[in-house]
């Protein structure tokens, strides 16, 4: 077994003096990619932002490669490798696409960029045409290519990733779910949160599923897609894909 | 003719300066939300040390005009923008996250402390300064009135534009300006790029202080005295030409700093220079009925 890369113990989260996340275990381990899925407001984006940092954990331990990272201020946390393309893209809407990718390279070291620029306009060409356009007057699909490139241009340990197929039409999420693979392929750790659960399942090699603050159930990727409850919960209805498999 | 053409000059002159302490409000508003309005006493304090330094230089000995300007100058700068960011930090900072009013408040607290400091330190008279640049040469003659353009006025255009493009270029194109920016426009984000958010706001007050501080000495060479309540009407008139272009834009600020500089001469020259004043504030009333986010300013539609 490959040692865990991120490890969420006992976390608690609140905004004001509501919990959000009450007692989250969770472990990333290196080259894995790991989903969390779970209904709205179960606290899926919270915990990716906690483990940024914003909010700050109220309770519990976040540790990174071996170093607690719990009291760290965000822009510290993002320099030593964990990366988000957060829900809702956040891309800066008055800033070009070069300019987006620019400043998402903050954390890389200023040798790399030419070389990791091209990298992202090749796994997203349409960025490479648009580069000069701002970022508020791309579309949605284009705003969560440059959401995801963006965080790619920091060189990325972790890389975390909320609900990237959310809005899209099925061709460029089946396109963003090959780029995810693939860039795992290359070796890079993901924490992908997906309501599409169908999809995140098939990709992921473990996962875990959140309601209302806390793991209710966690396992392989494959395991969970075959749980009923699972199946009745997140995956029946919506999903055309996911006919029964046992 | 002629004698509109001299008031186009004082106009511009005038106009420069509110331009550059209305960068500060700008930014700072841009990047916080906030006026800070301490600013102008800020600006205050620049022409204070911009004094003390002409002095220092005297008593040093140092004659070669250029040099004494360009030590002073930095010398200026540099303590100022001390000021400002330490104003950040005992001020601001601490109430970043609390409502709206409390920081409002905490810098109308500032701006009577920075008054009533330099009041205190620095006594409550008029400070004058000795003329540095004597000498203008004349621009046109009609035969009744010749248009002067003083080496004052001259040394206020060079150092606005050539601080103006130094600006333009920080902001726009270098990394401290993209994050600059990027606070801006969400800082929650910038901060997971990676951005040193409090680094770059410490920064942004620290810049705003430089620039009004140039401002104070401009105006310390210009019009040859300080005293420490000059901050009050410059502050308001500086805010009202932020507001007037937009406040949040900055070529907003320079734009309000000009017409708003412009409109106090020409008004002084054509109609009652006691109205002047009346005259400024009621142009900006009449902009913001008809573009209430001002010449420049966007509508607040990506707020989110
Ligand atoms: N900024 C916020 N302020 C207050 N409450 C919030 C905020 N963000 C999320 N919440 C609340 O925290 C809970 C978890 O939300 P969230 O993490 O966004 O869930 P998910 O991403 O799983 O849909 C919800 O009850 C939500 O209403
Ligand atoms: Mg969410």
């Amino acid at each position: 077994m490959t040692e865990s890369l991120l490890t969420v113990e006992g976390v608690h989260a609140h905004y004001g003096h509501i919990a959000a996340l009450k007692g989250v275990d969770l472990t990333v381990r290196r080259g894995e990619i790991v989903a969390l899925i779970g209904a709205n407001g179960a606290g899926k984006s919270t915990l990716l932002m906690t483990v940024c940092g914003r909010p700050r954990a109220s309770g519990g331990r976040i540790q990174f490669d071996g170093e607690d990272i719990t009291r760290l201020p965000t822009f510290e946390i993002v320099r030593r490798g964990i990366v988000q393309a957060p829900e809702g893209r956040r891309i800066f809407p008055r800033l070009t696409v070069l300019e987006n990718l620019q400043v998402g390279a903050t954390p890389a070291e200023a040798a790399h960029f030419e070389q990791d620029l091209e990298r992202v306009y090749a796994l997203f060409p349409v960025l490479a045409e648009r580069r000069r356009q701002r970022g508020g007057t791309l579309s949605g699909g284009e705003q969560q290519m440059l959401a995801i490139a963006r965080a790619l241009m920091a060189r990325p340990r972790l890389l975390l990733l909320d609900e990237p197929s959310l809005g899209l039409a099925p061709l460029m999420i089946q396109q963003i779910f090959r780029v995810i693979a693939d860039i795992n392929a290359q070796g890079m750790t993901v924490l992908l949160v997906e309501q599409n659960a169908y999809h995140a399942l098939k990709l992921a090699s473990r996962a875990y599923v959140l309601a209302a603050g806390k793991v209710i159930l966690s396992g392989g990727g494959a395991e969970l897609l075959a749980d009923p409850q699972v199946r009745a919960a997140y995956l029946e209805g919506g999903q055309p894909t996911a006919k029964p498999v046992g | 003719m002629a004698y509109f053409l001299q008031q186009l000059i004082n106009g511009v002159t005038l106009g420069m300066i509110y331009g550059l302490i209305a960068i500060g409000y700008t930014m700072v508003y841009g990047i916080i939300g906030m006026i800070n309005f301490a600013h102008g006493e800020i600006y205050m304090i620049g022409a204070f040390i911009a004094v003390i330094a002409f002095g220092v230089i005297g008593v040093l000995g140092i004659s070669f005009v250029p040099l004494a300007l360009l030590i002073v100058l930095i010398v200026t700068m540099v303590f100022t923008a001390a000021y400002g960011w330490t104003l950040e930090r005992v001020a601001y900072r601490p109430l970043r996250d609390a409502p709206r009013l409390a920081p409002l408040i905490s810098a109308i607290g500032m701006s009577f402390f920075l008054t009533n400091y330099v009041a205190i330190v620095q006594g409550a008279r008029v400070k004058p300064l000795q003329p540095v640049i004597r000498g203008d040469f004349i621009v046109y003659d009609d035969g009744v009135f010749s248009v002067h353009l003083t080496y004052v006025q001259m040394l206020i255009w060079t150092l606005t534009l050539v601080l103006m493009a130094v600006f333009a270029y920080l902001i726009g194109r270098t990394a401290f300006g993209r994050a600059q920016r990027c606070v801006q426009q969400d800082r929650v984000m910038a901060g997971l790029v990676g951005i040193d958010v409090d680094r770059t706001i410490a920064a942004t007050f620290v810049i705003g202080a430089a620039l009004a501080s140039v401002a104070g000495m401009m105006v310390a060479l210009y019009y040859g005295v300080v005293d420490f309540f000059m901050g009050f009407l410059a502050g308001i008139k500086a805010f009202t030409a932020a507001v007037l272009g937009g406040i949040g834009s900055l070529p907003g600020a320079i734009l309000g700093g000009l017409l708003l500089g412009l409109v106090e001469s020409l008004w002084s020259a054509y109609f009652s220079i006691e109205y002047k004043d009346v005259a400024a504030f009621s142009i900006l009333v009449l902009v913001l009925i008809f573009r209430p986010t001002g010449l420049l300013g966007r509508p607040e539609v990506e707020k989110v």
